[in-house]
Formats: structure tokens, C-alpha cells, sequence
């Protein structure tokens, strides 16, 4: 690799040709803030927290780090008075109009401005005291609150849903300061196509936008005796968890996650992971189904919420393409309230079945239609690991010193299969063992690893061949990734026959729900691929693999639904999809 | 959420539609043909509502959002039709401090929209303006080509009336 040699605060430095100051830099172990930039989603130079003095023989001038690409010889000065002096002005004049309410922001404590603010020194808030603008808050979608009062206008979360999303329902209206991060025409979220996914929460630098959160219903529930409180967690919440405790990424914290949700009062603390693999029962039947009697192929997963509000937004032609499987959620929420109901003899009016989760999706999803199997919603509430992280503070339990305790039995009990969900090609991968095992007869030594769907690539495709059946099949993660396979299902070129979508880069590890990592971390970081190593450590570390070999899972096909696909198990663990528009005009 | 979509119906015609699909097929496999495409749309139909910036959208394949960030960036695109009768109000700086402001937040108020706005029945749109050139008639506005001048707020509703 050409390498071109420079100088950082006199310090020799070696940097492969092509890199930005900053990137430089980061290979000297000095960091320099940046607030608006996004490695490859951001790359605008807009906000100039990152300048530097750089020296390229004509004197050193003051240039944006960022983008601004090392040259032969350079010399360039990240701590000069200069610098210093410069930064905090433009901390200074970001404050001239921003609200400042730290002590009620959700992101306290863990905000990059805030950080900044810190690190500079600010003394003075109102150095630069004068008009501000002041914003309604944007509630409207179900997920999420827009407060532009403490938006700094960075623009990650446009780039975000244009970019990486393929989306763009926000962007940045007006002109000077009366710019404005926003849906067109004064549109609230909830009015436009937006799918939920919260990739702009995730890269937010400060508390402007949040998910909404029903937490203080679910401590009410709790206190209520008269209701049994039930939570279920999504594997990617153990992945990533930890994080919001300091941790390393990627260390798998499920033992101390169940821990914590015992201690903050739940009655049962169940596994989404059994309902994953209950959903690969389902799914895997109603593929082999759709393949032996001409059903519409290729069968896309459903297990994405922020995906299917896609699917029906853009390509409502194409659900049918969609498994009818409801997502590993609604299927537990649903079984939890009928099947589970059952046999405690509890009435389904009195369970309040929550979750946690990676995604903020999902607080649209527990609304939908025809997700009410026991003619109660299938979930009263749902949360994000950032909202379980927040709770656990709040409770006042010391994460990492707590025991590793095990999920309660019979809905705790999941599969390396079903952990494996949480990370792109996981849900492939979990369904080709149960259908690969299906069609080759039934052994016991049907291949468990399918190597060629794991890894973060956006699209990847392999073909599978066994008991005579060649299965041609595809993964994506990421909208926009996901729009190239539905502009090739869209057009009859696709010859898949089963394909996986999720709406967020890397799938549910990366999902909108996840503890947000700063642009200090995740500009050099692949936060996808780190978190799914917990996942697949924990599936390896599984000493069953295979969703149809899960115990509890046979059990309750023995004892409730009789096999996959029965009328039962439809009634309970199926659902229906609506078509949607772009624009309501 | 205050909506800034137009408080008058769009009335599109069929030619309209039919002028501003051709313009789209000719400009948008050209880089930068956004605002070129706008500022033909805006010829054609005389301001930009969101009717006509969906179908540049959907016509162009980007996002309804991208074309409004450009409307709303440029502030030679209007978002709002003109109305039969056109009322601009000079803010310069003579007209300003002899209480013009006073008078725009009348008209505002009496005709129930906002700047840059046309009312519901098409009748009435108002502007702000820079110095018509009347300063010793501090302060002025002109609906269509009328100056009116020494203006006090009280006299808005009878100087409405005559239109």
C-alpha cells in the first residue's frame, strides 16, 4: 500500500495514501471531535468542531480534518491555541441556539456535545447570547420524538435515511438560521413514509431525537398485583447491552441482562429466542410449502417490522412475497397469552407482555392490526436496550457486579439458531438447518454452519443443494440494499427462492434501539460485526443449534399447535400485510 | 406540527401535468437537473405545491423531501399561489420605523394567513418587499399596482373591502 509520511504535532506519522487528517491522526493515537462526520454516510465538513492547523510549505492554516486529505510533508497541529481557541467558539456559537436543558435530556451523560463542552471548557453557555429558534416537538410517528431545540443541524440523521436507508423522509428545510431538520411540508413523522427504523436515533450526536417510551407504564404494571408482567428479550439486546455499562462491544451479557430483569420486578423473564425458533418451524414449512405447491417465490422473512413498513410503503405490489410468520415478538407475545395463559390458568386481559428490544420498529409493530391472538394484544409495551439501560440505572442495579442467572423456563429456552437472528444471515442460516434437515431425510447430521450468509456485506447469495431440492438464496441488510433485490423481484429477474431482509446495516445488532456509540467509536469501528461475534459465540457455546430440536419448542407443538402451519398455529402465529403509500396525496 | 401546505386547492390541469411530465422526461437523466425541472414546474403552474413536487419526485425517483429542501432553500421558489389581488408590504427601512410592521401583522391577522401565503379563496396573497420607492408615503403597500401610503393598521379592513 502507498503510504505517504507527515507529521502530527512533530511526531512522525505513516498513513496509507488517500487518508483524511483525522483517519492520520487516529493512527497516532490522537483524537480529534468531529460532530457532523460519518465515515462514508456524512462526509460534509459542515460543522468545523474538527479543524486543524495544517502546513502543507505555504504556512499553517486552519482546514477541516475530516475530509481534508494528507499530502506529502504535511505538518499539521491538532492542540495549538489556535485549534483550542477555535473549537470552543464554534461549541460557543452551537450553544447560541440550542436549548441547553441538559439536566432533563435523555442523552445526558452520554451526549457528544455535551462531551465536547466538557472537554473545552465552556464557561460561558450565552457567550453568544440572541435570537434562538424555538420548535414544536415532532410526536407524531410512533416511535420516535423529533426536538429540534437540540438539534444542531449536523445532518447525520438526513444521511442516514438517504443514504444508507435509501429512504429521505427528512432533510433540511429552509435557509440559514431558519434551517430546520424535517419532513417536507411541515409533514410530522407519522404523516410521512418513514419505516421506523431509528437509524437516525442511533447516530444522533445529542438528545434531539428519542424514542418514546412507556416505561414508567410498565413499572405501574409491575406494581399492580393483580397483573403478571411478563418480558421477553431479543438476542441482539445481549450483545450490545453491556455497552451501555461500559463494557466492550461485543461482550455478551445474557446471564447478567436476565439478572437485572428479575431484580426490576418482572414475573417471568422469557427468551425471544424460543419464539425464533418457533418462527424458523413455521417459516421453513411454509417455504417448502410454497415450493412444492407453486406458491409466489421467492418468500421473504418477516421478522423485520422496520422492513415490512417498507415493503408495504414501496413495494406494496410485493408483499406478497412476505412470509405470513408474524416476527419472533408477536409470535411470543401471542403464544404467551394463549398457549403459556393456558396452562397457568391466567387470563390474558390480566398479563401485560412486554419486551425488550434492539428496535424501535417494534413500537409500531405492537400496534399493527391482526396482531392480537388471544383477542388482546399480543404486546402491551416494548422497549429499547437503550430504554432497559436507562431502567436499570434508574433502579438502581449495579450491572456488572450482578450474577449470571438463566431465563425462566418453558419460553426461555432457545437455540443457537434462534440467537443467531439478531445478525444478518442469521435467520437464513437458522432456516437452512431445520429445512436442509427436512429434505435430506431427517438425520441428525445435517450441516449446522452455512458460512457464506454470515458477515456484514450488504447483499450476499448462495445456493444450496439437498434431498434433491437446489435452493438459491439471498440476504440483505439495510434498505437500501434491500430496494436492489426488490427492484430484481420487481422486474421477474430474481431466481431466488427464499430471501432475508432486515431494515437495519448488520440486522438487528445495529439496530435504532441499540445503546448509540459515538462518532469517536463508530468512525473506526464496524459495530455491526463486533456485536455479531457475541451472537455467534453464544450459538457455537449452544449445545443445540437447531431450532426443531429445541425441547419446549416440540413440546408445545405436541401439546397446543400440532404441526407448523396447522390451523392453530395460523390463527396464532400468522398475520396479514396492507398495502401503503408513498405520499397520502 | 404546523402544516405548510396551502391553505388554496390546487386546480392543476390536465396540459399542465401533461407540459410537466415532458419537462421531467427531458432533464432528469442530466446531473443537476433538480432545480432546472423546478424552475420549469414553477413557470408552468406559477408556484410549487406539494401536488406538483410529488410528481417531480416520483418523476425524478427521489424523495419528496429533497425537492422541498430546495424549494425552501431558494427564495425564488413559492410554495404558495399569488393571489388575484397581490399585497406587498414594504419592511424597508423608512417604512419599518414608521410602524410598517404594524401593518403586516394587520393584514396577517385580517386575512387570516401568513407572509409569502395566499388566502383560501385565491382573492388575497401577501408579501413583504424592499422599498417601493414612495418613502415620504412611510408607510406603504402596494396591492397590485395601487400604492397606498401613511398607512395606520385601522385602515386595513376598509382598504380590504374595495377589492
Amino acid at each position: 500500500m502507498e503510504t505517504i509520511n507527515i507529521t502530527i504535532n512533530g511526531i512522525a506519522v505513516e498513513a496509507p495514501k488517500g487518508s483524511t487528517i483525522l483517519q492520520a491522526a487516529k493512527l497516532a493515537s490522537i483524537d480529534i471531535p468531529t460532530l457532523c462526520y460519518l465515515k462514508e454516510i456524512n462526509e460534509i465538513g459542515a460543522c468545523r468542531i474538527c479543524m486543524v492547523e495544517a502546513d502543507e510549505g505555504r504556512g499553517a492554516r486552519l482546514v477541516a480534518s475530516c475530509v481534508y486529505p494528507i499530502t506529502e510533508g504535511m505538518k499539521v497541529y491538532t492542540n495549538t491555541p489556535k485549534v483550542l481557541n477555535y473549537r470552543k467558539k464554534t461549541l460557543e456559537l452551537i450553544l447560541s441556539d440550542h436549548d441547553k436543558k441538559c439536566l432533563s435530556c435523555v442523552r445526558s451523560g452520554k451526549c457528544e456535545l455535551q462531551k465536547l463542552c466538557k472537554d473545552y471548557g465552556i464557561e460561558d453557555t450565552e457567550a453568544f447570547k440572541g435570537a434562538m429558534n424555538e420548535y414544536e416537538l415532532d410526536c407524531s410517528a410512533a416511535h420516535m420524538v423529533r426536538d429540534n431545540n437540540k438539534c444542531i443541524n449536523c445532518r447525520r440523521c438526513v444521511a442516514v435515511c438517504e443514504k444508507t436507508q435509501g429512504i429521505g423522509v427528512i432533510g433540511a428545510n429552509n435557509r440559514g438560521f431558519a434551517t430546520e431538520i424535517a419532513s417536507a411540508f411541515g409533514l410530522g413523522l407519522g404523516e410521512t413514509a418513514c419505516v421506523a427504523c431509528g437509524q437516525c436515533i442511533a447516530v444522533c450526536p445529542v438528545g434531539a431525537i428519542y424514542e418514546k417510551t412507556d416505561v414508567d407504564k410498565v413499572l405501574e404494571a409491575i406494581a399492580d398485583d393483580t397483573k403478571h408482567v411478563v418480558v421477553q428479550t431479543a438476542p441482539a439486546v445481549r450483545a450490545a447491552l453491556g455497552e451501555a455499562f461500559d463494557l466492550p462491544m461485543g461482550t455478551p451479557v445474557e446471564g447478567k441482562m436476565v439478572a437485572a430483569l428479575r431484580r426490576i420486578g418482572f414475573e417471568k423473564v422469557f427468551d425471544t429466542n424460543f419464539a425464533a425458533d418457533v418462527t424458523i418451524m413455521e417459516e421453513a414449512t411454509e417455504l417448502l410449502d410454497r415450493v412444492t405447491n407453486g406458491g409466489v417465490l421467492p418468500m421473504i422473512t418477516s421478522c423485520s417490522p422496520g422492513w415490512i413498513k417498507y415493503c408495504e410503503h414501496y413495494y406494496p405490489e410485493q408483499i406478497g412475497h412476505l412470509s405470513s410468520c408474524k416476527s419472533p415478538q408477536q409470535m411470543f407475545g401471542a403464544l404467551l397469552k394463549t398457549y403459556y395463559a393456558e396452562k397457568m390458568g391466567w387470563d390474558p386481559k390480566d398479563i401485560v407482555s412486554v419486551s425488550v428490544m434492539p428496535c424501535t420498529a417494534k413500537k409500531f409493530e405492537i400496534g399493527r392490526e391482526d396482531q392480537n391472538a388471544a383477542g388482546v394484544p399480543d404486546l402491551d409495551y416494548t422497549m429499547t436496550t437503550r430504554e432497559l439501560a436507562r431502567l436499570i440505572d434508574k433502579c438502581g442495579i449495579n450491572f456488572n457486579s450482578l450474577p449470571e442467572e438463566t431465563f425462566d423456563d418453558p419460553m426461555g429456552e432457545g437455540t443457537g439458531a434462534a440467537v443467531i437472528f439478531g445478525a444478518t444471515g442469521g435467520v437464513m442460516e437458522a432456516a437452512l438447518r431445520t429445512a436442509v434437515w427436512k429434505l435430506t431425510g431427517e438425520t441428525n447430521d445435517s450441516p449446522i454452519e452455512f458460512t457464506e450468509v454470515r458477515g456484514v456485506e450488504g447483499i450476499k447469495e448462495a445456493t444450496y443443494t439437498a434431498g434433491g431440492v437446489t435452493v438459491k438464496v439471498a440476504v440483505a441488510s439495510g434498505l437500501k440494499n434491500a430496494k436492489v433485490i426488490m427492484d430484481k423481484i420487481k422486474a421477474g429477474e430474481a431466481d431466488y427462492t427464499f430471501v432475508e431482509i432486515m431494515g437495519c446495516p448488520g440486522g438487528c445488532v445495529n439496530g435504532g434501539g441499540q445503546p448509540q456509540v459515538p462518532a469517536s467509536v463508530r468512525n473506526f469501528t464496524d459495530i455491526r460485526a463486533e456485536r455479531a461475534k457475541a451472537l455467534y459465540a453464544l450459538d457455537s457455546a449452544n449445545a443445540v443449534r437447531k431450532s426443531h430440536e429445541n425441547e419446549s419448542v416440540k413440546k408445545l407443538y405436541a401439546e397446543y399447535l400440532g404441526a407448523p402451519n396447522s390451523h392453530k398455529a395460523h390463527e396464532i402465529l400468522h398475520t396479514t400485510y396492507v398495502k401503503r403509500k408513498v405520499h397520502e396525496i | 406540527m404546523s402544516s405548510k401546505k396551502t391553505t388554496v386547492p390546487f386546480a392543476g390541469t390536465k396540459e399542465q401535468e401533461e407540459a410537466l411530465m415532458k419537462v421531467i422526461a427531458e432533464n432528469k437523466d442530466q446531473k443537476g437537473a433538480l432545480m432546472p425541472i423546478m424552475q420549469q414546474a414553477q413557470d408552468i403552474y406559477g408556484y410549487l405545491p406539494i401536488e406538483v413536487q410529488t410528481m417531480i419526485a416520483d418523476g425524478m425517483g427521489i424523495s419528496l423531501e429533497k425537492v422541498y429542501g430546495v424549494a425552501t432553500f431558494y427564495s425564488q421558489f413559492a410554495l404558495n399561489p399569488k393571489g388575484k389581488y397581490q399585497i406587498s408590504v414594504c419592511l424597508g427601512t423608512a417604512c419599518y420605523v414608521k410602524g410598517s410592521g404594524d401593518v403586516y401583522s394587520k393584514l396577517e391577522e385580517v386575512l387570516n394567513i401568513k407572509g409569502g401565503e395566499c388566502t383560501a379563496d385565491g382573492k388575497f396573497s401577501l408579501d413583504a418587499c424592499r422599498c417601493v420607492g414612495a418613502c415620504g408615503l412611510a408607510p406603504v403597500m402596494m396591492i397590485n399596482d395601487e400604492v397606498y401610503g401613511r398607512l395606520l393598521p385601522d385602515q386595513i379592513p376598509d382598504i380590504l373591502a374595495k377589492y
